[in-house]
């Protein structure tokens, strides 16, 4: 079981990481939300892993999950919403702004225009 | 009155004159001149224990762990400073008034000047040399202000930046100082460090310690070779000017090695740099002094001149030669403050500064004329005015120092620092107000009002009562003197007379004055002279220097930083990994202490589909739909995952924002393209796969052996369990956690939700407020819109279904205390049926029936929580802690009541706002594109299209 569990894990963070290194907006942001995934799900089973006991408490039962990970992990993912919510409306707007979704500034066009710019003022 | 409130003072005044600025320039100038007679009068307060020789303190701690404390200490040095610093304040604020014009912003001119105001006498009440640094920062940062307060003219901004420059960089250095400086003596706070002396010289760091610090002061009083950055400061207003030129910005260095004196002084190193220091400037700042037609870059020079004049009776490291200083101080602060505003006066009446324009200011200016002329005749060292007193004492010392091996060098430089000192003042009074009256002034002037001549003029009656009745400053300046020289020596003797009877320093003196006279009739070949000899010009040499630190720094950072996100995310990858590897080569790895619990069809099941979704979307990211689609699948079987592990309450958030995710994701490829274009080469793409595959080894290899093993430390969810229904008062304990544990953790968490949506509206508010709004009216949407947009049959049912949803959402937050569930979970459901109605009835249809805006939600929601949170206090518990009680209402079964629920409450409502301001953001943006949103639910309506319903419809509406 463990083994399933950790090699989801690292299934999920290895395809986060190739999406978040490509280069439009959108699939980094679908990485991003896999790595996401990836990571509290790892925060999770930092509680170990335990079937059929939820951390409820009933009479004549000794045995729970731990609830603490499980707590940080909830507010975690509620949090993540926002976050991607935030992400996707920044790549949204520079799409919209400028019609390219690119995540990269093209290396040398960014030093070139400063340049111009400076020149240009000077 | 305590000394917090003098500095506090001018920091929390400067919040009046940007108020002030509109009830008019006077109400402006008056409340800054208010708070500085406070701070002023408060100061004179504690003048009788200052006398008595004590040393008053205040004290708070602030981060005792760091040895920064809030300590302030007054005795008679910084008594003396904080006298200069808000007595010549008061009249600079009273000339100021009248000085700046109706175009100048008086409020921002008179706020950057309290604050600049506060942090010198923080620098000079300071008893910790952290808290001092934090004053030295700021007094650089508001003096940026003050400098470039013309902001419209290049100058006063090149100005201003070079002083900053200059100043800051030597403030950097005097951090490094300081900072050795207390970890010698092991305190921080100066009255410990004054008393260690032969400790701190006999460290092997007190070399450094004190270069660094020297480099400071001198950085800061404008010290050859950092002269160069005071003349281009006098960019700023005359006002600023006086104020900064005179008595404050550039004393902060001279009060700092003054203030060191006890500990820094009397070895070799502090004389060797800081006399020969002093003595260059002293002579390089009179000459150059000399030869200047601005008659404000005069005046600047002649302060670079002085100063070094202070700086090198400081360096003696002789008690006289202290108490010299002390004196000089004073004097160099009446003078030199009468002289800028005169210069301001003269540039304000005759709208020019240069002395080549000017000449026989004599007769049309007669009270500017004494004004300026007994400040300059002061300065040059003629007796009966101060000047003349402590110049003698300057002289006196020279001739008892000997500085490399030569004892002729000093006297020599002294001499010829004076001499042209004595010129320059000459100059000033001759090419200025003496000859003939000329007709060619761009301005016609005249004496100003009172408000200009009598702030200079006060200062001008010091000059000539301390120049003609010594033994009046007499006492305060020894008293100031054995506050500086602190144990090491005894105040010197000596009474400050005129007449000292034929000593060697009058001779001196004399020489001087009658060098000056003859300097000055030979001024236009010594001009000429000056003109054709070669001279390094220091702005073009600072601004080279600043252009090629600029170019290294680009040359170093650019081809590391070149803007390519993906290439910091893949070095970022592969670093973590590096450090990860490193940590598990060289640390122990325990055995494992679980076994590994065997896994049925069901689970692996699951893991296949978790796998197969994932690798789709790695393989299928192309086509964006899709990868939703795949995504939704992976976030799904993540939630079962939580659902088989025993985490009810996490499964039910995931699944929960799954949905809103997806919808959110959705909104935004309206816009997005859908395909993704195949950009990376082959080679790149192996790249990534290697970095991709390498991370995800990794982050499988530590989950794994991390599950098989017990934690290094003891975990604290024992404590959660045993207490969750005995103190928290119910039987999930996720949920009792959440909002009762660790309802601090939650209640910051809501905030930031909401924070974050409330980015997103400002965002979408940005974006339809610019340019973005007419390409969205404007765009042509890429593929096919449905037909019917609004389906009757959806329509219905979601309506149906609301209620419905509502009293889930209601249950499932009702229960949460004592089954999963609770405020987060509720909070997205009632959120989906929101967004139910958005989707099936339309933007217009739904926000129309939106009573409270979605900011407000959160708003509450965070409000409650809080409330929820100080209720506790009123009980005298700390914040958030949570009561509960059961209750019996027939007939109904026993029930609980908890504060708890109505922190969740909170929580509900604040991810409720949230949720929807986020998306409702995003349908904003889609409006802006879309057709003409209908206020209809329905684009087909059966009740609209019987003509018998319409008309009877429009009859009511008639009504």
């Amino acid at each position: 079981m463990e083994l399933l569990v950790a090699s989801a894990i690292g299934v999920l963070t290895a395809g986060g990481i190739y999406l978040t290194l490509r280069l439009r907006t959108f699939p980094v942001i679908l990485g991003v939300s896999l790595l996401t995934y990836a990571v509290n799900v790892f925060l999770f089973t930092s509680g170990r892993l335990t079937v059929g006991a939820p951390p409820i408490l009933q009479d004549g039962v000794d045995v729970y999950a731990d609830p603490l990970p499980q707590a940080l992990v909830l507010t975690a993912i509620v949090i993540s919403f926002g976050m991607t919510a935030v992400v996707v409306m920044i790549g949204l707007g520079a799409f919209l702004g400028s019609d390219d979704d690119h995540v990269d500034d093209l290396p040398g066009e960014q030093s070139q225009t400063n340049e111009s710019a400076s020149e240009s003022t000077s | 009155m305590s000394l917090f409130f003098i500095v506090a003072l001018p920091f929390f005044g400067a919040l009046l004159p940007g108020l002030m600025n509109s009830a008019g320039r006077a109400a402006t100038a008056g409340v800054t001149f208010t708070v500085t007679l406070a701070a002023f009068v408060g100061l004179l307060t504690n003048l009788p224990s200052v006398v008595a020789g004590e040393v008053v303190m205040a004290r708070v701690d602030w981060m005792p762990l760091l040895g920064l404390n809030f300590t302030l200490m007054l005795d008679a040095l910084g008594f003396f400073f904080a006298l200069l610093i808000l007595g010549i304040g008061l009249l600079i604020i009273a000339y100021a008034r009248h000085y700046l014009s109706r175009d100048d912003n008086m409020g921002q001119f008179f706020t950057y000047l309290l604050l600049f105001q506060g942090a010198m006498v923080g620098i000079v009440l300071s008893d910790n040399i952290l808290l001092l640094l934090i004053f030295w920062e700021l007094t650089s940062l508001s003096s940026f202000l003050l400098i470039g307060y013309w902001k419209h003219l290049p100058e006063g901004r090149q100005g201003a930046r070079m002083a900053l420059t200059v100043t800051g960089m030597g403030g950097l250095a005097m951090i490094g100082g300081m900072l050795i400086l207390g970890q010698i003596a092991g305190s921080y706070d100066l009255s410990v460090i004054l008393q260690n002396r032969e400790l701190i010289q006999a460290d092997p760091l007190y070399v450094p310690a004190l270069i660094l610090i020297l480099l400071g002061c001198f950085t800061k009083s404008a010290q050859f070779p950092f002269h160069f950055w005071l003349p281009h400061a006098m960019a700023a207003p005359t006002p600023v000017s006086a104020y900064l030129h005179s008595a404050t910005m550039v004393k902060a260095g001279i009060f700092l090695m003054a203030r060191m004196w006890p500990v820094l002084s009397g070895t070799p190193e502090w004389f060797m740099i800081v006399t020969t220091a002093g003595l260059v400037t002293m002579v390089l700042g009179a000459v150059i002094a000399l030869f200047k037609h601005d008659l404000k870059a005069l005046l600047a020079f002649s302060t670079v001149s002085h100063l070094g004049l202070i700086t090198m009776l400081l360096g003696t490291g002789t008690a006289f030669g202290a108490m010299a200083a002390m004196f000089h101080i004073l004097n160099h602060a009446t003078f030199k403050a009468a002289l800028f505003m005169s210069a301001g006066i003269i540039d304000h009446e005759a709208h020019t500064r240069d002395i080549r324009l000017l000449g026989g200011l004599s007769k049309l200016m007669p009270v500017t004329f004494v004004v300026a002329a007994l400040a300059a005749l002061s300065m040059a060292g003629i007796p009966l005015l101060n000047g003349f007193l402590s110049k003698e004492m300057m002289l006196e010392e020279a001739n008892h120092t000997v500085l490399f091996d030569t004892p002729w060098l000093v006297p020599v430089l002294a001499t010829i620092g004076s001499l042209f000192s004595a010129a320059y003042c000459f100059r000033l009074i001759g090419h200025v107000f003496l000859g003939p009256v000329r007709d060619d002034y761009p301005a016609k002037p005249h004496d100003p009002n009172a408000g200009l001549w009598l702030p200079p003029a006060i200062l001008v009656v010091l000059v000539v009562v301390i120049g003609i009745a010594p033994f009046l400053a007499e006492p305060f300046v020894k008293m100031v003197t054995a506050s500086v020289l602190g144990d090491t020596a005894s105040v010197p003797k000596a009474h400050f007379k005129i007449w000292h009877g034929l000593v060697p320093a009058l001779f001196m003196s004399i020489a001087a004055v009658v060098g000056g006279l003859l300097m000055l009739s030979i001024f236009k070949p010594a001009l000429r002279l000056w003109n054709a000899t070669p001279r390094p010009e220091a702005k073009p040499i600072f601004e080279a220097t600043v252009e090629r630190a600029a170019s290294l720094a680009r040359a170093v950072i650019l081809p590391l930083h070149n803007g390519a996100f993906s290439r910091y995310a893949a070095i970022g990858s592969i670093t973590i990994v590096a450090a990860g590897y490193h940590a598990w080569s060289t640390g122990t790895i325990s055995a494992p202490t679980y076994k590994m619990q065997p896994a049925g069809i069901i689970p692996f099941a699951g893991w296949l589909m978790l796998v197969a979704a994932t690798f789709g979307m790695v393989m299928m990211h192309r086509n964006r739909l899709l990868s939703l689609i795949l995504i939704g699948i992976v976030g799904l079987t993540v939630s079962i995952g939580f659902v088989y592990f025993s985490a009810p309450d996490l499964a039910m958030t995931q699944f929960t924002v799954e949905v809103v995710t997806i919808i959110l994701l959705l909104l935004a490829l309206n816009f997005l393209p859908n395909k993704t274009p195949t950009e990376s080469s082959v080679l790149r793409r192996v790249r990534d796969t290697g970095v991709a595959i390498i991370g995800g080894i990794a982050t499988f290899g530590l989950s794994y052996h991390y599950m098989l093993r017990d934690a290094v430390g003891v975990p604290i969810s024992e404590f959660h369990v045993a207490n969750s229904y005995k103190g928290g008062g119910g039987t999930n304990v996720v949920n009792v956690i959440l909002v009762d544990f660790r309802g601090f953790d939650t209640y910051g968490e809501i905030i930031v939700l909401g924070i974050a949506a409330l980015l997103i509206f400002a965002l979408t508010e940005t974006l339809l407020g610019g340019p973005v709004r007419a390409r969205l009216v404007n765009r042509k949407p890429d593929q096919l819109r449905a037909g019917n947009t609004h389906p009757m049959m959806m329509v219905v049912l979601t309506r149906g279904m609301m209620p419905v949803v509502l009293m889930v959402g209601f249950y499932i937050f009702l229960r949460g205390h004592n089954e999963p569930g609770g405020g987060f979970i509720a909070g997205l459901i009632v959120s989906i049926a929101v967004v139910m109605q958005y989707m099936a009835s339309g933007f217009g249809w739904a926000s129309a029936r939106l009573r409270y805006p979605y900011h407000g939600v959160i708003g509450a929601g965070v409000l409650i929580a809080g409330l929820t949170g100080i209720g506790s206090w009123f009980v005298g518990k700390p914040f958030l802690t949570s009561d509960f009680t059961y209750v019996r209402i027939p007939p109904f079964e026993k029930f609980e009541l908890a504060t708890a629920a109505l922190f969740d409450l909170g929580v509900f409502l604040a991810v409720v706002g949230a949720v929807m301001l986020s998306l409702e953001s995003f349908s904003r943006i889609a409006r802006q594109a879309g057709p003409d949103d209908s206020e209809h639910a329905m684009d087909i309506d059966p009740s609209r299209d019987d003509p018998a319903r319409a008309l009877d419809a429009s009859a009511k509406e008639a009504v």
